[in-house]
Protein backbone atom coordinates (compact mmCIF):
# COMPACT_ATOMS: atom_id res chain seq x y z
CA UNK A 1 0.00 0.00 0.00
CA UNK A 2 1.54 3.15 -0.50
CA UNK A 3 1.03 5.44 2.24
CA UNK A 4 -0.62 8.35 -0.17
CA UNK A 5 -3.81 6.88 0.70
CA UNK A 6 -3.62 8.63 4.33
CA UNK A 7 -4.01 11.90 2.09
CA UNK A 8 -6.64 10.48 0.23
CA UNK A 9 -8.61 9.12 3.41
CA UNK A 10 -7.92 12.53 5.20
CA UNK A 11 -8.79 14.69 1.80
CA UNK A 12 -12.51 12.47 2.12
CA UNK A 13 -13.23 13.30 5.28
CA UNK A 14 -12.20 16.71 5.44
CA UNK A 15 -14.96 16.71 2.27
CA UNK A 16 -17.79 14.95 4.42
CA UNK A 17 -17.04 17.59 7.19
CA UNK A 18 -17.56 20.65 4.86
CA UNK A 19 -20.88 19.21 3.88
CA UNK A 20 -21.69 18.30 6.89
CA UNK A 21 -21.24 22.40 8.03
CA UNK A 22 -23.08 23.23 4.67
CA UNK A 23 -25.88 20.73 5.33
CA UNK A 24 -26.88 20.54 8.81
CA UNK A 25 -28.63 23.26 10.92
CA UNK A 26 -27.97 22.27 14.26
CA UNK A 27 -25.38 24.47 15.56
CA UNK A 28 -23.63 21.89 17.56
CA UNK A 29 -23.85 19.39 14.80
CA UNK A 30 -21.90 22.11 12.59
CA UNK A 31 -19.20 22.23 15.07
CA UNK A 32 -18.52 18.38 15.30
CA UNK A 33 -18.11 18.69 11.14
CA UNK A 34 -15.60 21.72 11.72
CA UNK A 35 -14.21 19.30 14.43
CA UNK A 36 -13.74 16.47 11.53
CA UNK A 37 -12.38 18.81 9.16
CA UNK A 38 -10.13 20.19 11.74
CA UNK A 39 -9.09 15.96 12.64
CA UNK A 40 -8.94 15.35 9.00
CA UNK A 41 -6.18 18.08 8.13
CA UNK A 42 -3.84 16.67 10.98
CA UNK A 43 -3.57 13.17 9.53
CA UNK A 44 -2.67 14.84 6.38
CA UNK A 45 -0.22 16.76 8.45
CA UNK A 46 1.19 13.92 10.18
CA UNK A 47 1.40 11.84 6.67
CA UNK A 48 3.42 14.68 5.58
CA UNK A 49 5.56 14.21 8.21
CA UNK A 50 6.34 10.88 7.32
CA UNK A 51 6.82 11.62 3.61
CA UNK A 52 9.64 14.65 4.56
CA UNK A 53 11.02 12.47 7.28
CA UNK A 54 11.05 15.37 9.66
CA UNK A 55 8.80 15.90 12.96
CA UNK A 56 7.84 20.01 11.97
CA UNK A 57 4.45 18.42 10.26
CA UNK A 58 3.51 16.92 13.75
CA UNK A 59 4.18 20.05 15.20
CA UNK A 60 1.88 22.04 13.42
CA UNK A 61 -0.54 19.09 13.66
CA UNK A 62 0.00 19.57 17.73
CA UNK A 63 -0.57 23.21 17.36
CA UNK A 64 -4.05 22.74 15.35
CA UNK A 65 -4.84 21.03 18.57
CA UNK A 66 -4.42 22.92 20.64
CA UNK A 67 -6.22 25.69 18.96
CA UNK A 68 -9.11 23.25 18.06
CA UNK A 69 -9.54 22.68 21.92
CA UNK A 70 -9.62 26.70 22.42
CA UNK A 71 -12.18 27.11 19.44
CA UNK A 72 -14.31 24.42 21.09
CA UNK A 73 -14.49 25.73 24.17
CA UNK A 74 -15.14 29.40 22.98
CA UNK A 75 -17.32 27.98 20.61
CA UNK A 76 -19.52 25.91 22.73
CA UNK A 77 -19.95 28.91 25.21
CA UNK A 78 -21.48 30.49 22.42
CA UNK A 79 -23.52 27.89 21.96
CA UNK A 80 -24.68 28.08 25.10
CA UNK A 81 -25.33 31.43 25.25
CA UNK A 82 -27.22 31.05 22.33
CA UNK A 83 -29.44 28.76 23.37
CA UNK A 84 -29.92 30.73 26.69
CA UNK A 85 -31.16 33.51 24.69
CA UNK A 86 -33.48 32.13 22.11
CA UNK A 87 -33.97 28.60 23.08
CA UNK A 88 -32.90 26.94 19.71
CA UNK A 89 -29.63 25.62 18.88
CA UNK A 90 -30.43 26.08 14.77
CA UNK A 91 -28.49 28.08 12.73
CA UNK A 92 -31.34 29.68 10.96
CA UNK A 93 -32.22 31.28 14.00
CA UNK A 94 -29.22 32.92 14.95
CA UNK A 95 -29.28 34.59 11.51
CA UNK A 96 -29.68 38.58 13.07
CA UNK A 97 -26.02 38.34 14.19
CA UNK A 98 -27.54 39.78 17.64
CA UNK A 99 -28.83 38.24 20.72
CA UNK B 1 11.36 1.67 12.93
CA UNK B 2 11.99 0.04 10.35
CA UNK B 3 8.17 -0.43 9.48
CA UNK B 4 7.56 3.57 9.05
CA UNK B 5 9.82 3.40 6.07
CA UNK B 6 8.57 4.42 2.68
CA UNK B 7 6.48 1.13 1.81
CA UNK B 8 4.10 -0.01 4.54
CA UNK B 9 3.87 -3.68 6.04
CA UNK B 10 1.03 -5.76 4.63
CA UNK B 11 -0.34 -5.05 8.52
CA UNK B 12 -0.48 -1.76 7.78
CA UNK B 13 -2.22 -2.14 4.51
CA UNK B 14 -5.25 -4.15 6.19
CA UNK B 15 -5.16 -1.74 9.00
CA UNK B 16 -6.03 0.87 6.74
CA UNK B 17 -8.61 -0.39 4.54
CA UNK B 18 -10.56 -1.99 7.86
CA UNK B 19 -10.24 1.39 10.27
CA UNK B 20 -10.42 3.60 7.26
CA UNK B 21 -13.78 2.05 6.05
CA UNK B 22 -15.13 2.58 9.79
CA UNK B 23 -13.75 6.05 9.91
CA UNK B 24 -15.66 6.89 6.65
CA UNK B 25 -18.76 5.32 7.85
CA UNK B 26 -18.42 7.20 11.10
CA UNK B 27 -17.88 10.63 9.19
CA UNK B 28 -21.04 9.87 7.28
CA UNK B 29 -23.07 8.82 10.21
CA UNK B 30 -21.91 12.29 11.72
CA UNK B 31 -23.57 14.36 9.46
CA UNK B 32 -26.49 12.54 8.74
CA UNK B 33 -27.58 11.18 12.03
CA UNK B 34 -30.89 13.52 13.05
CA UNK B 35 -29.85 13.02 17.04
CA UNK B 36 -26.59 15.64 18.14
CA UNK B 37 -25.70 12.47 20.58
CA UNK B 38 -25.55 10.12 18.01
CA UNK B 39 -23.40 12.49 15.70
CA UNK B 40 -21.09 12.94 18.66
CA UNK B 41 -20.77 8.96 19.00
CA UNK B 42 -19.99 8.49 16.11
CA UNK B 43 -17.75 11.18 15.59
CA UNK B 44 -15.88 10.04 18.78
CA UNK B 45 -15.31 6.91 16.93
CA UNK B 46 -14.01 8.28 14.14
CA UNK B 47 -11.10 9.91 16.23
CA UNK B 48 -9.84 6.76 17.71
CA UNK B 49 -9.27 5.18 14.64
CA UNK B 50 -7.57 9.00 13.48
CA UNK B 51 -5.55 7.83 16.96
CA UNK B 52 -4.65 4.80 15.67
CA UNK B 53 -3.62 5.92 12.22
CA UNK B 54 -1.50 8.51 13.68
CA UNK B 55 -0.17 5.81 16.12
CA UNK B 56 1.19 3.83 12.58
CA UNK B 57 2.49 6.82 10.94
CA UNK B 58 5.30 6.96 13.69
CA UNK B 59 3.32 9.89 15.47
CA UNK B 60 3.43 8.37 19.16
CA UNK B 61 2.61 11.49 20.92
CA UNK B 62 -0.16 12.76 18.90
CA UNK B 63 -2.02 9.39 18.49
CA UNK B 64 -2.01 9.87 22.84
CA UNK B 65 -2.92 13.49 22.62
CA UNK B 66 -5.56 12.62 19.98
CA UNK B 67 -7.49 10.26 22.15
CA UNK B 68 -7.08 12.13 25.73
CA UNK B 69 -7.36 15.47 24.59
CA UNK B 70 -9.69 14.79 21.64
CA UNK B 71 -12.28 12.17 22.66
CA UNK B 72 -11.37 12.71 26.45
CA UNK B 73 -12.36 15.96 26.70
CA UNK B 74 -13.45 17.79 23.63
CA UNK B 75 -16.11 15.22 22.66
CA UNK B 76 -16.91 14.16 26.64
CA UNK B 77 -17.64 18.48 26.50
CA UNK B 78 -19.64 18.05 23.52
CA UNK B 79 -22.14 15.41 24.69
CA UNK B 80 -22.38 18.08 27.73
CA UNK B 81 -23.66 20.82 25.78
CA UNK B 82 -25.80 17.74 23.83
CA UNK B 83 -27.11 16.94 27.24
CA UNK B 84 -27.52 20.73 28.08
CA UNK B 85 -29.20 22.42 25.03
CA UNK B 86 -29.58 19.25 22.48
CA UNK B 87 -33.05 18.15 24.66
CA UNK B 88 -35.04 20.23 23.27
CA UNK B 89 -33.23 21.16 19.91
CA UNK B 90 -34.57 18.90 17.07
CA UNK B 91 -33.01 19.85 13.65
CA UNK B 92 -35.43 21.17 11.53
CA UNK B 93 -36.09 19.88 8.51
CA UNK B 94 -37.88 22.86 7.09
CA UNK B 95 -35.50 24.27 3.68
CA UNK B 96 -35.23 28.27 4.62
CA UNK B 97 -33.47 28.18 0.75
CA UNK B 98 -35.17 25.79 -1.60
CA UNK B 99 -32.51 23.06 -2.78
CA UNK B 100 -29.79 23.97 -0.74
CA UNK B 101 -29.23 20.32 0.44
CA UNK B 102 -28.86 19.16 -2.74
CA UNK B 103 -26.59 22.53 -3.43
CA UNK B 104 -24.66 21.89 -0.68
CA UNK B 105 -24.27 18.17 -1.62
CA UNK B 106 -22.86 18.89 -5.00
CA UNK B 107 -20.58 21.43 -3.45
CA UNK B 108 -18.95 18.74 -1.24
CA UNK B 109 -18.63 16.08 -4.08
CA UNK B 110 -17.08 18.88 -6.19
CA UNK B 111 -14.48 19.68 -3.40
CA UNK B 112 -13.77 16.11 -2.90
CA UNK B 113 -12.67 15.44 -6.49
CA UNK B 114 -10.79 18.41 -6.50
CA UNK B 115 -9.13 17.71 -3.87
CA UNK B 116 -8.78 13.75 -4.60
CA UNK B 117 -7.71 14.91 -8.10
CA UNK B 118 -5.03 17.17 -6.71
CA UNK B 119 -3.28 14.75 -4.74
CA UNK B 120 -3.57 11.82 -7.53
CA UNK B 121 -2.12 14.32 -9.61
CA UNK B 122 0.89 15.00 -7.40
CA UNK B 123 3.63 12.38 -8.29
CA UNK B 124 3.57 10.92 -4.85
CA UNK B 125 5.14 7.52 -5.71
CA UNK B 126 5.69 4.95 -2.94
CA UNK B 127 9.46 6.53 -2.83
CA UNK B 128 8.46 9.85 -2.45
CA UNK B 129 7.65 8.69 1.50
CA UNK B 130 10.99 9.20 3.17
CA UNK B 131 9.81 7.57 6.76
CA UNK B 132 10.44 8.91 10.27
CA UNK B 133 12.61 5.98 11.19
CA UNK B 134 15.77 8.60 11.19
CA UNK B 135 13.71 11.40 13.09
CA UNK B 136 12.10 9.12 15.88
CA UNK B 137 15.43 7.59 16.52
CA UNK B 138 15.88 9.38 19.99
CA UNK B 139 12.19 8.98 20.65
CA UNK B 140 9.27 10.71 18.90
CA UNK B 141 8.52 12.49 22.50
CA UNK B 142 12.18 13.87 22.95
CA UNK B 143 11.95 14.65 18.86
CA UNK B 144 9.05 16.73 19.62
CA UNK B 145 10.40 18.38 22.47
CA UNK B 146 13.34 19.02 21.11
CA UNK B 147 11.68 20.91 18.50
CA UNK B 148 8.81 22.59 20.49
CA UNK B 149 11.04 24.31 22.74
CA UNK B 150 13.94 25.33 20.21
CA UNK B 151 12.90 25.76 16.96
CA UNK B 152 8.89 26.82 17.68
CA UNK B 153 9.44 28.37 20.96
CA UNK B 154 7.43 31.73 20.34
CA UNK B 155 4.35 29.65 18.83
CA UNK B 156 4.45 27.52 22.11
CA UNK B 157 4.27 30.39 24.24
CA UNK B 158 1.60 31.99 22.22
CA UNK B 159 -0.28 28.93 22.60
CA UNK B 160 -0.50 29.48 26.27
CA UNK B 161 -1.96 32.97 26.17
CA UNK B 162 -4.48 31.69 23.43
CA UNK B 163 -5.57 29.42 25.69
CA UNK B 164 -6.08 31.43 28.72
CA UNK B 165 -7.79 33.81 26.32
CA UNK B 166 -9.90 31.01 25.44
CA UNK B 167 -10.50 30.04 29.37
CA UNK B 168 -11.52 33.92 30.28
CA UNK B 169 -14.01 34.21 27.28
CA UNK B 170 -15.96 30.97 27.91
CA UNK B 171 -16.30 32.54 31.40
CA UNK B 172 -17.35 35.59 29.88
CA UNK B 173 -19.81 34.11 27.66
CA UNK B 174 -21.64 32.12 29.82
CA UNK B 175 -21.52 33.59 32.95
CA UNK B 176 -25.09 35.01 33.63
CA UNK B 177 -25.08 38.50 36.20
CA UNK B 178 -28.55 38.03 37.81
CA UNK B 179 -29.62 42.20 36.87
CA UNK B 180 -32.67 41.83 39.66
CA UNK B 181 -33.70 40.12 42.68
CA UNK B 182 -34.75 36.42 43.15
CA UNK B 183 -38.28 36.36 44.19
CA UNK B 184 -38.34 34.74 47.69
CA UNK B 185 -41.38 31.90 48.24
CA UNK B 186 -43.43 34.63 50.35
CA UNK B 187 -43.40 37.04 46.95
CA UNK B 188 -44.24 34.16 44.64
CA UNK B 189 -47.10 33.25 46.85
CA UNK B 190 -48.34 36.74 46.69
CA UNK B 191 -48.23 36.62 43.14
CA UNK B 192 -50.58 33.79 42.78
CA UNK B 193 -53.05 35.21 44.95
CA UNK B 194 -53.15 38.68 43.05
CA UNK B 195 -53.05 36.80 39.91
CA UNK B 196 -55.98 34.42 41.16
CA UNK B 197 -54.98 31.32 38.65
CA UNK B 198 -54.01 28.49 40.92
CA UNK B 199 -54.05 28.72 44.48
CA UNK B 200 -53.07 25.80 45.58
CA UNK B 201 -50.03 23.41 44.80
CA UNK B 202 -49.75 21.79 41.32
CA UNK B 203 -51.09 18.62 41.45
CA UNK B 204 -49.61 15.22 41.66
CA UNK B 205 -48.72 13.22 38.25
CA UNK B 206 -49.75 9.65 38.18
CA UNK B 207 -53.04 7.81 38.31
CA UNK B 208 -53.08 6.19 41.64
CA UNK B 209 -55.43 2.77 41.05
CA UNK B 210 -52.20 1.79 38.48
CA UNK B 211 -49.70 4.11 37.27
CA UNK B 212 -47.35 7.12 39.83
CA UNK B 213 -44.26 7.28 37.40
CA UNK B 214 -43.79 11.37 37.14
CA UNK B 215 -44.46 11.03 33.12
CA UNK B 216 -47.95 9.97 33.91
CA UNK B 217 -50.31 12.67 33.59
CA UNK B 218 -52.66 12.61 36.08
CA UNK B 219 -56.67 12.68 34.76
CA UNK B 220 -59.02 15.04 35.34
CA UNK B 221 -62.67 13.90 36.42
CA UNK B 222 -63.99 13.75 32.42
CA UNK B 223 -60.68 11.32 31.77
CA UNK B 224 -58.58 13.59 30.16
CA UNK B 225 -54.99 14.22 30.99
CA UNK B 226 -53.86 17.46 32.99
CA UNK B 227 -50.85 19.02 31.67
CA UNK B 228 -50.59 20.92 34.91
CA UNK B 229 -49.30 17.52 36.74
CA UNK B 230 -46.41 16.76 34.61
CA UNK B 231 -42.69 18.48 34.68
CA UNK B 232 -41.96 21.06 31.95
CA UNK B 233 -39.03 19.54 30.43
CA UNK B 234 -41.33 16.39 30.25
CA UNK B 235 -43.94 18.30 28.70
CA UNK B 236 -41.25 19.94 26.19
CA UNK B 237 -39.61 16.78 25.25
CA UNK B 238 -42.84 14.95 24.59
CA UNK B 239 -42.10 12.38 26.78
CA UNK B 240 -45.45 12.27 28.55
CA UNK B 241 -47.62 9.34 28.46
CA UNK B 242 -51.00 9.57 28.25
CA UNK B 243 -53.30 6.53 29.61
CA UNK B 244 -56.09 8.46 29.42
CA UNK B 245 -57.59 6.22 26.60
CA UNK B 246 -55.92 3.27 28.56
CA UNK B 247 -57.31 3.69 31.39
CA UNK B 248 -60.95 3.72 29.77
CA UNK B 249 -60.13 0.30 27.63
CA UNK B 250 -59.05 -0.91 31.24
CA UNK B 251 -62.37 -0.26 32.46
CA UNK B 252 -64.32 -1.38 30.05
CA UNK B 253 -62.34 -4.30 29.88
CA UNK B 254 -63.06 -4.67 34.02
CA UNK B 255 -66.68 -3.96 33.30
CA UNK B 256 -67.05 -6.77 31.08
CA UNK B 257 -64.89 -9.71 32.83
CA UNK B 258 -66.72 -8.94 35.93
CA UNK B 259 -70.19 -9.27 34.21
CA UNK B 260 -68.80 -11.99 32.61
CA UNK B 261 -67.61 -13.35 36.23
CA UNK B 262 -70.87 -12.06 37.54
CA UNK B 263 -73.41 -13.86 35.05
CA UNK B 264 -71.21 -17.44 35.26
CA UNK B 265 -71.35 -17.34 39.08
CA UNK B 266 -75.45 -16.39 38.54
CA UNK B 267 -75.56 -19.56 36.49
CA UNK B 268 -73.54 -21.65 38.88
CA UNK B 269 -76.27 -20.58 41.22
CA UNK B 270 -79.03 -21.51 39.35
CA UNK B 271 -77.23 -24.84 38.60
CA UNK B 272 -76.63 -24.95 42.46
CA UNK B 273 -79.79 -23.80 43.52
CA UNK B 274 -81.55 -26.74 40.95
CA UNK B 275 -79.47 -29.62 42.15
CA UNK B 276 -80.43 -28.43 45.52
CA UNK B 277 -83.63 -28.19 44.55
CA UNK B 278 -83.41 -31.96 42.90
CA UNK B 279 -81.75 -33.43 46.00
CA UNK B 280 -85.01 -31.91 48.03
CA UNK B 281 -87.27 -33.62 45.92
CA UNK B 282 -85.55 -36.78 46.15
Amino acid sequence: MNPVNYLYLAALLFTIGAAGVLIRRNAIVVFMCIELMLNACNLALVAFSRMHGNLDGQIIAFFTMVVAAAEVVVGLAIIVSLFRSRHSASVDDASLMKL
Amino acid sequence: MSALAAATSTGEAVQFWVLGTVAVVGALCTILMKKAVHSALCLAATMIILAVFYLANGAYFLGVVQIVVYTGAIMMLFLFVVMLVGVTAADSLKETLKGQRWLAALCGIGFGVLLVAGIGHASLGPGSFIGLGEANAAGNVDGLAALIFTKYVFAFEITGALLITAVVGAMVLTHRERTERARTQRELAEQRVREGKHLPPLPAPGVYARHNAVDIAGLLPDGTPSELTVNKTLRARGQIRDVSREALNDLKALERRSEERLGRDRDALDRDGRRDGQEAQR
